[in-house]
């Protein structure tokens, strides 16, 4: 049972990023709170992929010319950091669009706490 | 040499006009219309020609740079993608010509970004539609939800709130689709749709696929609004700019129940999803909630806008009903009403952005029934689209419904059967409240003329004033194209859905 | 047995669609309304005149078949034209000639609103009656039904007041609701036996399905056609849709709306379950006891009325039971005298209908009680109401006296005496809520009336017409259009089947 939860320590770690992040995302009352569970959540399954990539006793993905390229397997999986690399672009882009609606929504209401932005935009 | 690069040229001449658009426009601005037009009927016009290759000859497949699947990314027309690429581009080259007069109207110093902002909206929808990847499929979805926020917006003071929150939402649900991707990757390898399809169902009862699949679906749910996820749709869409509303309203949620078809039934066999997980009677329960839930509130609505929100919350339980009771009859149901609802809706949305062109603002009490004088043709439009929400024959609504209760009948849940039936009454409820509205007169106006006394000069005293042709035209279209729908939907189901169906229902 | 002949015809899409080709035409004439009355007239003689033509192959069982489109896969949009087809439509486009015109008389005499709404509905109406006459499956039939419910809400909210738009609203409910079942039936038919074609006799043939299945069918199919058959207590409808102008009144709700309910009612029961599985059910039970109930009531319920159009209501109800009943009894007689009923309860119906309306038009009188020395002032019209009311009550030699008689004798051929006794009961109660009328408007006087005469000619002519329609087809049911033969083929052909 201990072995079971030590040898996947990573993932409990991800878990818990993920939880915290949900966390910040519903618990919270100012939006910049939210946003911030929001890229926590992102990355939490950003460092999920990237963990599920690694293998023990492998290396980089570049090229190394002591390996060789028949012995992929000394090699970590290069995939999920690719599709990673990707969806990092995509928490970029939408972080940048949400700062965006902050900001707009501070132009309009000078409050970034959700009580008060209630009251404010009735 | 056109037809083997189809699936990739209709996302692609979305994304070039996207980034023309700001270039080109901003030297000259009244080059937008054209580049906007043009991109929509171009790639509509692939589109059709499209469906008639696959319906024809096949499945059309391209491959991403050449790199053969499943390394590479694939990009696939079939019948069900060519269908949903059809609805989308077509009712967005409606919706687009409409939008040309509400947004000079409502956003005239962000006409531009706007479109361009449009562009990659369809995009995204039409990418997520073609690709065979599944990662490639989220950079898509991702490409259209940040563009709809956007979209969304723009609008008056409040939609930048009901934009964040739908990026918050949203967001959550794209991740955890992510996240599903990731499990089933984990497992087998690979990303491709159909290698998914053939890896899988050795693997079936691995949690680690079990919970994939489950967060997959989720993921989708909530983009989908399947109630009880649907908490971001009303205000998105009642706050949003009407032009916005009427683009996304009608085709936003549909991909993302393409997306669940495609995962429910394609990569994974039905069978998983009705038998051996059970997850179908769940997806049916909440639909049918949210049928009842999204009727009874649209009841309660003073905003027009509002009030079709809720409906289509209501309506998209239509399409998870069909799509969980899993049987051919239902999934026939489902996929048409796919179509049904976009010309539906778009047409009432498009209704929506007419009156509030004309008459500055869509609340139900306030209508009178001077608008059965000065907008006929919008309002015979609107009565068209409300007999079809109710589902009066011979309109398109009659018929989803039909396959559906036969879908319903064939599985023996007669409650469903009943939900369904139910809901078209409380639909006709809140539809003939705003048609009282519209064409007769109200209880004030009653008594003081009396009925004897009022003569036909009446009609003549009040002026025409209906929307522009560039307004009505694509309002009209929808309301005739509801009525063919409806008539002619043998055709459109022997010709082209039960194609659609994959055989092992 | 036998064995009707079909062959291809388009006539009867030309009888369904000529009213509405007129329909546009009205809508454009709406500033000239002598050229928009034309539209509806030509279309009433043309449509009676296609419907005519079909009258002598229907009377040697050849049928007319006319595929319109496949509406779902393996289903079409079908019309067919069949004795029962042809006889019911029959009765819907003859009386819309003289509607049509009384229409013009009443709307121009109190100078209503909107007329160019109402004349163009009330051809809509008439295309929907004309393709529920036609089905030839039960999608066809809804397809028409639920057209027939919404083109007659703008008719019956035409005036616009408080009381007619909430009038308006119960009907929608009502009917609505009832399409909803009709269609949840027919959903439920489809999936039992794969076919939804209109049979005689009976679409279950050998199929074996449990008695319980049986009868929520049953029921279902009931809940849909009852509604506009009024069959208590879902009858509700009736009596507060008489706020609809009384053109609307007469034709709609004594002819094409609650006709076509029971015309549904004979469908379901006839050629759809057939006599034998209705008995081997006792679904006929059921709809004996429903009826029974319903004419009882309906006319002790007329008594309590002052408001003439609403005591005429309440009567309809009561006599749209009678058809019911006739259907319920599953005999040779019980259904000619049923079917008859139709064509006779229409003609004297529309007569005492038109004459209420006359009335108000003339005197703007609408109780009973305001009524005394009515005759006096107009004469003719009172006189009809006079004809109407004998046949109502069953008294020869007005026609109601000729489907009342088969309908006895249909309950004796049943061993049914209760229901010959609810009959001869009813025509009592008819002649004691609808013969007081006449006394007052003849033996009474008040100075209501002085300086009134009769209505318009056009209103006067359609009701003498009908009252003598009447009092000839008492005389000789066979007169014109072979009626009587109509009722005895179709009811002979459902009895024997098809097999």
């Amino acid at each position: 049972m201990l072995d079971f939860i030590l040898g996947h320590y990573a993932y409990w770690f991800i878990l818990t990023l993920l939880l915290l992040g949900l966390y910040g995302m519903l618990m919270k009352k100012n939006l910049v709170k939210k946003l911030i569970g929001m890229i926590i959540f992102q990355t939490s399954i950003i460092l999920f992929y990237v963990a599920s990539a690694s293998k023990w006793n492998a290396t980089v993905p570049v090229y190394d010319p002591s390996i060789g390229i028949d012995q992929a397997s000394q090699y970590i999986n290069p995939l999920p950091h690719t599709l990673m690399l990707t969806a990092i672009v995509v928490g970029v882009a939408t972080i940048g669009v949400a700062l965006a609606l902050l900001i707009s929504i501070y132009r309009q209401y000078h409050t970034l706490e959700e009580p008060v932005l209630l009251e404010r935009m009735k | 040499m056109i037809e083997q690069n189809l699936p990739v040229l209709i996302p692609v001449s979305f994304l070039f006009a996207a980034l023309l658009i700001p270039l080109i426009g901003n030297w000259k601005q009244s080059s937008t219309y054209p580049l906007v037009f043009g991109a929509v009927g171009f790639a509509f016009f692939l589109s059709i020609y499209g469906l008639s290759r696959v319906l024809t000859d096949g499945a059309i497949h391209y491959q991403l740079g050449g790199w053969i699947p499943p390394i590479g990314i694939e990009y696939v027309l079939d019948p069900l993608s060519s269908f949903m690429v059809v609805v989308i581009t077509g009712v967005a080259l409606l919706v687009l010509v409409h939008s040309k007069s509400v947004v000079e109207l409502e956003l005239p110093e962000k006409l531009i970004p706007y479109y361009s902002i449009a562009m990659l909206f369809l995009a995204g929808l039409c990418g997520m539609v073609v690709t065979g990847d599944l990662f490639n499929l989220y950079v898509f979805l991702e490409i259209s939800s940040l563009s709809g926020y956007a979209l969304i917006a723009v609008g008056e003071k409040r939609s930048s709130v009901a934009a964040f929150r739908y990026l918050l939402l949203g967001t959550i649900g794209a991740s955890f689709y992510l996240l599903g991707l990731g499990f089933l990757y984990i497992v087998t390898g690979s990303l491709n749709l159909a290698d998914l399809a053939k890896i899988l169902p050795h693997i079936y009862l691995e949690p680690t696929v079990i919970v994939g699949f489950v967060l997959m679906v989720g993921g989708v749910s909530i983009k989908m609004a399947l109630f009880p996820l649907h908490g971001w749709l009303p205000d998105a869409y009642t706050l949003a700019p009407s032009a916005s509303s009427a683009l996304i309203a009608p085709i936003g949620t549909k991909v993302a129940a393409y997306v669940m078809i495609r995962i429910v039934l394609f990569v994974f066999e039905p069978n998983y999803f009705r038998d051996t997980l059970h997850v179908a009677d769940i997806i049916t329960w909440v639909s049918a909630a949210g049928i009842l839930f999204g009727s009874i509130m649209a009841m309660a609505q003073d905003e027009l806008k509002r009030m079709l929100a809720y409906s289509s919350v209501a309506q998209i339980g239509y399409i998870g009903l069909g799509l969980g009771m899993a049987n051919p009859l239902a999934l026939t149901g489902a996929v048409l009403h796919v179509l049904n609802h976009a010309f539906m809706k778009a047409c009432l949305f498009l209704v929506a952005g007419n009156l509030r062109t004309k008459v500055g603002h869509s609340t139900i009490s306030e209508f009178d029934d001077s608008l059965r004088k000065t907008m006929p043709w919008t309002m015979a439009a609107f009565s068209i689209a409300a007999l079809s929400m109710i589902g009066i024959p011979p309109t398109a609504g009659f018929f989803s419904k039909w396959y559906l209760i036969l879908g319903g009948i064939e599985n023996s849940e007669w409650i469903f059967v009943a939900v369904i039936l139910s809901s078209s009454l409380l639909n006709a409820v809140y539809f003939f409240r705003v048609l009282e509205k519209v064409y007769l007169r109200s209880k004030d106006t009653v008594d003081v003329h009396h009925a004897h006394n009022d003569h036909v000069k009446e009609n003549q005293a009040v002026k025409r004033n209906e929307v522009g042709f560039s307004m009505l035209a694509p309002t009209i279209i929808f309301a005739i194209g509801i009525v063919l729908l409806g008539i002619f939907n043998a055709v459109l189901v022997n010709e082209v859905i039960n194609l659609i169906i994959p055989a092992g229902i | 047995m036998n064995v009707a002949e079909v062959y291809s015809s388009s006539i009867p899409f030309y009888a369904v669609f000529v009213s509405l080709i007129a329909v546009p035409l009205i809508l454009l004439s709406s500033r000239f309304p002598n050229l928009r009355e034309f539209w509806t007239i030509a279309a009433s003689f043309l449509k009676f005149a296609l419907v005519f033509t079909l009258l002598p192959d229907a009377l040697h069982d050849r049928v007319a078949e006319c595929r319109i489109l496949e509406i779902t896969p393996g289903i079409d949009l079908a019309l067919k034209t069949d004795a029962f087809g042809v006889f019911f439509a029959l009765i819907a486009s003859g009386l819309w000639i003289f509607t049509s015109f009384y229409s013009i008389g009443y709307v121009r005499g109190l100078n209503e609103q909107k007329q160019t709404r109402y004349f163009a509905s009330f051809a809509i109406c008439l295309s929907a009656t004309m393709g529920i006459a036609f089905s030839a499956n039960l999608i066809t039939f809804i397809v028409f039904y639920e057209i027939l419910t919404v083109a007659t809400y703008p008719l019956v909210i035409h005036k616009e007041t408080p009381v007619a738009i909430s009038a308006g609203r119960k009907y929608l409910l009502y009917t609505l609701s009832a399409g909803v079942l009709l269609i949840a039936a027919a959903g439920w038919t489809y999936s039992l036996i794969g076919t939804l074609d209109f049979q005689p006799g009976g679409m279950f043939g050998e199929s074996a399905i449990s008695g319980e299945a049986m009868k929520g069918l049953f029921l279902l199919f009931l809940g849909g056609v009852g509604v506009k058959a009024s069959i208590m207590p879902i009858h509700s409808w009736l009596p507060t849709a008489m706020a609809a102008p009384t053109p609307v009144s007469a034709l709609l709700h004594a002819v094409a709306v609650v006709k076509s309910g029971v015309f549904g009612v004979f469908r379901v029961v006839g050629f759809v379950f057939g006599p034998d599985v209705m008995a081997a059910h006792g679904l006929d039970i059921i709809l004996l006891i429903l009826s029974g109930i319903t004419i009882i009531m309906a006319s002790l319920l007329a008594f309590n009325e002052d408001n003439l159009k609403r005591r005429l209501a309440y009567s309809t109800v009561g006599h749209l039971s009678y058809i019911v009943m006739g259907a319920a009894l599953l005999s040779a007689n019980s259904f000619t005298g049923g079917i008859l009923h139709i064509a006779t309860h229409a003609t004297m119906k529309i007569t005492l209908f038109f004459c209420a309306g006359a009335i108000y038009v003339n005197v703007h009188k609408e109780n009973i009680s305001d009524l005394d020395g009515v005759g006096k002032a107009m004469p003719w019209t009172m006189g009809a109401f006079t004809v109407g009311a004998i046949g109502l009550a069953g008294i020869p030699p007005v026609d109601g006296f000729i489907s009342k008689w088969y309908l006895g004798a249909g309950a004796l051929e049943s061993g049914e005496i209760i229901a010959l006794m609810i009959l001869v009961i009813s025509g009592l109660l008819n002649a004691g809520y609808l013969f007081p009328i006449v006394h007052r408007a003849f033996f009474r006087s008040s100075k209501n009336f002085d300086g009134h005469g009769e209505a318009h000619p056009f209103m006067v002519v359609p009701l003498i017409v009908t009252a003598m329609a009447s009092l000839l087809f008492g005389l000789a049911p066979n007169l014109f259009f072979q009626f009587y033969d109509l009722a005895v083929k179709i009811s002979q052909s459902v009895i024997g089947g098809v097999h």
